[in-house]
């Protein structure tokens, strides 16, 4: 089957979109490079490639792991399959 | 994949090996670009180097000019040197700092002379030197004489997922094999940089890259008015996914695969402490980093992109990759190593890092790379402060 999305390690918690694009309510596959398994997600945006969805609920503060590592804070709470980005995403350096 | 043990280079006068052979024209300083491009123009096979420096500099500032200048002009890429600046002192200074490699050079400065009589003068020697420099062969040398530099730009989050980890594949297979390798980059690796420090292959180099990644984020600290929310990531950079300068340098530091870095180098310094891996304290922009690279020595460079940069070097060839398939489809012509398929599953890391060797290899025996066939040659010197 298709890979949708990559996920990098298992305890990241964005994937990031492989294919042209996702579009809403899309059953997407996934692969977590790490341990080479697979899991499923729906979407609830429309994502472009190479950006990134939340493969879980967020809320403001949490953090966001990716490579198994802190890339930033949450600023506006994401639900599971939304677009993660700069819209609610914000860097803890600088 | 068996890796070639060797590959057809220029061997030079102080027993290191270019990738290419080139005659160059490099002014000392702003003043005297108008010359060396017309002397450039007179005799063909050679190239002017022009820039923006060189004058009323002081400092820690005027040594990296004179480091950039002599190392850009000792590169084994070059057969041989003409330096035009306008007064003789300085002029002689970088004729001597390359003369220490044995190859031919020789300096020209305008003051008492004028342009038209210093173009004439200095178009004879470049005469002599391309005419000389083109009975050159190019020779089997050991993989070892290879000094890979690498730097990505335009990143996006297939830099990280794919075409970074391809460089780290190619380095985790040619370090055993001796050869020298060079990553920078100071700035973009903020968020990821206690991590990158855990590899230095001693303490000594682990405290000298914190010390120089502490240095440099003070500066951009200082120095900031926002949060360079529009600077770092970059536009493009955002475009293609990235978020914030953590995720972007966790992409960025797969390019050193599992290697461990010997040494923290100064901008442009020579690596001195043998084969294997160095960090150089960099800016993270395109031209100005591999313009050091090159400057410190390495005669090949690998350039993973995720959006499209299209940046080239006049002297060092810069090996294009990329993994993100809409890149590859808008502009392919700056592309010579298409990894995409690691996405789709298609190739795994291991054959994308055979790929980039047999690219990389057939780039070092002489075939030009996309940025070579469109004419990049962006020489940019990076500047510590303002001038006296």
């Amino acid at each position: 089957m298709a890979t949708d999305i990559i996920i990098h390690d298992q305890k990241d918690n964005v994937g990031v979109v492989v294919i042209e694009k996702i579009t809403p309510k899309q059953d997407c596959n996934c692969w977590i490079m790490e341990n080479d398994s697979s899991t499923n997600i729906q979407s609830m945006d429309e994502i472009p490639l190479g950006h990134k969805i939340a493969m879980t609920d967020l809320k403001e503060g949490d953090t966001i792991l990716k490579y198994g590592h802190d890339i930033g804070k949450v600023v506006k709470s994401i639900k599971k399959g939304e677009h993660v980005h700069v819209h609610n995403v914000k860097t803890k350096k600088w | 994949m068996e890796i070639p043990k060797s590959f057809l280079g220029y061997k030079r006068e102080n027993g290191r090996a270019g990738t290419r052979n080139h005659v160059i024209i490099l002014p000392v300083d702003d003043i005297s670009n108008a010359c060396a491009e017309a002397v450039a123009n007179n005799i063909k096979g050679t190239i002017a180097l022009p820039h923006s420096y060189g004058r009323l500099q002081f400092g820690a500032d005027l040594e990296l000019h004179f480091r950039t200048m002599i190392g850009t002009g000792s590169n084994p890429n070059v057969a041989a040197v003409i330096v035009i600046g306008i007064e003789p002192k300085w002029t002689k200074k970088i004729v001597d700092g390359i003369a220490k490699t044995g190859k031919p050079v020789e300096g020209f400065h305008i003051e008492r002379t004028g342009d038209i009589g210093t173009v004439m003068k200095a178009s004879k020697k470049a005469q002599e030197f391309v005419m000389w420099a083109s009975e050159k062969q190019r020779e089997e040398c050991p993989i070892s004489d290879l000094w890979i530099s690498v730097k990505c730009g335009e990143s996006d989050t297939t830099s990280g997922l794919a075409s970074n980890p391809t460089v780290g594949n190619l380095m985790d297979k040619l370090e055993p094999l001796g050869v020298h390798l060079c990553f920078g980059e100071t700035s973009e690796l903020t968020g990821a940089e206690k991590v990158c420090a855990t590899r230095g292959a001693t303490k000594e180099a682990s405290d000298k890259f914190m010390k120089t990644w502490s240095s440099y984020n003070d500066f951009i600290l200082k120095e900031a008015t926002d949060d360079l929310s529009e600077s770092q990531p970059t536009a493009g950079n955002i475009a293609g996914g990235l978020t914030t300068i953590e995720e972007k340098a966790f992409g960025n530091f797969q390019k050193i695969g599992s290697c461990k870095f010997v040494d923290v180098l100064e901008p442009a310094e020579e690596p001195k402490k043998g084969k294997g891996l160095y960090f150089m304290d960099t800016s993270s922009a395109a031209a100005e980093c591999v313009t050091l690279q090159a400057a410190a020595g390495f005669n090949i460079h690998l350039f993973p992109t995720g959006q499209g940069n299209i940046v080239g070097n006049p002297i060092e060839p810069v090996v294009k990759l990329t993994a993100n398939p809409l890149t590859v489809k808008g502009m392919g012509e700056h592309i010579d190593c298409d990894v995409s398929k690691i996405l789709s599953r298609e190739m795994n890391l291991s054959e994308a890092g055979d790929s980039l060797i047999e690219t990389t290899l057939r780039v070092a025996n002489g075939r030009l790379t996309c940025a070579e066939a469109l004419g990049h040659k962006e020489f940019v010197m990076t500047k510590l402060y303002r001038s006296a």
